[in-house]
């Protein structure tokens, strides 16, 4: 059906013009895609806030690697890494041992703002050298700004070797 | 006409250049803001400018893939042609810009600038500020070396802080569960297209309105701003004393970055490029992290906050100063723009300044870590060795081995996280000097565990001879001074 030029703008308000209805469905149509589009985009980019199930035993090495009465520096590979990691997910931690199978495997994280501590077994101090921050043998808190003792992984036993449950950084509002 | 000038013609008549140039940068400014104190916001433009043509450079070669990164870094160091020099002058281009870019906007708060009209231009310049600094953060990380990798870490711990979201945003800004391969990867895509594309846009954004609102005159003590009279002063000066700004308000702004863009290849060519400082291996524990310079003041500060304040400040501090900055044009948009008459102004800056100044010489020399290698490496010094007794002595090998000397100093070397010890037998008595071992106290930790009762006997020796030769050493007032009888 021909249009004439000038008919189209003296149409109502309450007139519903051809233009005025694929305006509208433009604006829908538009909308939706947008949204299909959207959600995707925010599923990959958040996916992290998703999927969070960074929890798992992780061994780090022979029971008898660790005299009684001693701390030592112990590494993992942290099993939740992207192939083309590299270095970056190998993570140090402080096991100490007590008497027997009795343990305690402390981060290497500050508790202040994560920097690495560094045990000094003369003194049996763990010293952060960043903010100066100060713990004792136990891993509780010395001095200096840290607002807590050192974060310590739950660990178990298995076959003489001991396993930390693992796979995420500590912070203070998810200490391991 | 020349065919040159054919062709100049046949493109104007298509692109309206000539249009275009009076109304950017062939616009009206007053002849008073032909200023040496007003050449810093295009300073500033240009070192962006600069840091984006090296970037791209370096984007060339640099691959930012965790496993990667520090080799192609040291490639670039090394082996690529110039590489060290393209580096140098993107390391000292950041520092310039985040320094002209404060003076810009020192400059504005100072001169007024960012009252009526102007509220605006000022609000897009400080969400500029922030965007810079979010460049600074993220291109600090990719140098993805030891200092890059543990400061991450640190900004890691602080977003752990926030209540409820803390978990939230850790691992949305780390991308994974720990800082891996993919916090690099989200980190080099923020530095290189999201941060980026938002200061483009923003300075685009602040062009438009120092145009639409005009460069402001110079500021003179008595004439105010007021809502109703200014837009008529404004025009005023404008038919008055207007210039086109370019070529008479714009040669200061030329003959200054052009200062700027000899400074920072002088800077590149003598200083050279920042590290990568060591392979970013986690297990290398015997690591010091510090950050680039202008984050040190901050590092200072969470070195020295009482620990019960600072997850409130972490949380309130940002949002309080971001909030005064944001808000400044409706908290003070009129009257008085000469700082010669805004002694509140002045003072701010001063006072602010000042704080940074001194936490940043003390991020600098950072005394309150321990020195980690005193207690093997930094020896007693010999006089307090000369004519010791046996017991003494072996207090000088306790204080050494002990790690005493991580945190105090004698004779000026060793740590100093806690007091010199070179006075410290007049200070405290030997009572008081075996309880401070054995508890501790003040910022020290307590020794009591790890020194058997010999040893403590021995340091405390030690350190009563640590004396000037002629003073005595501290005693307990219920001690006679000389023996009776």
């Amino acid at each position: 059906m021909a249009e004439v030029p000038g008919e189209q703008q003296s149409a109502s308000d309450a007139e519903m013009t051809r233009r005025g209805f694929m305006f509208r469905f433009g604006l829908l149509f538009n909308t939706v895609a947008a949204g299909l589009m959207a959600l995707p985009i925010i599923g990959y980019v958040a996916s992290t806030l998703i999927y969070r199930d960074w929890q798992q035993w992780i061994e780090l090495g022979k029971v008898d690697r660790f005299p009684e009465g001693q701390t030592r520096l112990a590494t993992y590979r942290n099993p939740f890494h992207v192939p083309w990691s590299g270095k970056v997910a190998e993570l140090p931690c402080w096991v100490r041992r007590t008497t027997g199978d009795k343990f305690q495997v402390f981060a290497i994280n500050c508790t202040h703002l994560g920097c690495p501590v560094r045990w000094f077994s003369e003194s049996g101090l763990f010293m952060c050298p960043c903010h100066g921050g100060v713990y004792y043998e136990d891993g509780s808190r010395a001095s200096g700004p840290p607002p807590r003792g050192l974060y310590e992984y739950e660990y178990k036993i298995k076959d003489g070797k001991l396993l930390v449950k693992g796979g995420q950084i500590p912070t203070l509002s998810e200490p391991v | 006409m020349s065919r040159m000038q054919t062709a100049a013609v046949w493109v104007d008549q298509r692109l309206h250049l000539t249009k275009l140039f009076e109304s950017t940068a062939g616009h009206r400014v007053p002849a008073s803001a032909h200023s040496w104190w007003y050449v810093l916001g295009s300073a500033t433009l240009t070192c962006f400018i600069i840091q984006i043509v090296t970037g791209i450079c370096l984007s060339f070669v640099y691959v930012p893939s965790a496993s990667q990164a520090f080799t192609s870094l040291e490639y670039l160091n090394y082996e690529q042609p110039v590489g060290w020099f393209i580096r140098a002058v993107h390391d000292h281009g950041s520092n310039f810009m985040i320094g002209l870019m404060t003076l810009h906007m020192v400059q504005t708060f100072l001169f007024g600038a960012y009252k009526y009209p102007r509220e605006m231009t000022w609000i897009v310049g400080v969400l500029l500020f922030l965007s810079v600094i979010g460049m600074a953060f993220t291109g600090q990380v990719l140098r993805w070396d030891q200092d890059a990798y543990w400061g991450l870490g640190i900004g890691i711990a602080m977003m752990g802080r926030f209540p409820l979201i803390g978990p939230d945003l850790v691992h949305l800004v780390l991308a994974g569960p720990i800082i891996g391969a993919e916090t690099l990867s989200r980190f080099f895509t923020l530095h290189v297209f999201v941060v980026p594309g938002l200061v483009i846009a923003l300075i685009a954004l602040h062009l438009r309105l120092v145009l639409t609102a005009g460069i402001s005159e110079y500021p003179e003590p008595g004439k105010l701003v007021d809502k109703a009279t200014y837009p008529q002063r404004y025009k005023e000066i404008l038919d008055r004393e207007g210039v086109p700004f370019y070529p008479k308000a714009i040669s200061k702004d030329m003959i200054f970055s052009a200062l700027v863009i000899v400074a920072i290849l002088a800077c590149a060519a003598i200083f050279g490029p920042k590290g990568p400082n060591g392979v970013p291996d986690p297990t290398l524990i015997h690591t010091v992290p510090r950050p680039d310079f202008f984050f040190l003041s901050l590092f200072a500060v969470f070195a020295l906050l009482p620990p019960y304040m600072e997850t409130f400040l972490i949380l309130t501090a940002p949002v309080v100063g971001i909030a005064i900055l944001l808000l400044l044009p409706f908290l003070s948009g009129t009257g008085e723009r000469s700082y010669i008459r805004r002694p509140v102004a002045i003072l701010s800056i001063v006072m602010i300044f000042l704080t940074l100044g001194v936490l940043t010489y003390l991020g600098e020399s950072s005394p309150w870590s321990p020195h980690m290698d005193a207690w093997s490496g930094v020896p007693t010094p010999v006089q307090y060795v000369k004519g010791r007794s046996p017991l003494e002595l072996q207090g000088a090998v306790l204080i050494q081995a002990k790690q005493c000397r991580n945190c105090h100093s004698l004779d000026g070397t060793g740590g100093k996280r806690g007091p010199d010890l070179t006075g410290v037998a007049n200070r405290l008595t030997e009572d008081q000097l075996i309880r401070q071992v054995l508890q501790g106290g003040g910022n020290m930790p307590a020794y009591g565990k790890h020194l058997k009762p010999a040893e403590v006997t021995a340091l405390v020796a030690f350190m009563r001879t640590l004396h000037p030769q002629l003073e005595p050493p501290a005693r307990n007032s219920q001690v006679p001074a000389t023996p009776k009888g």
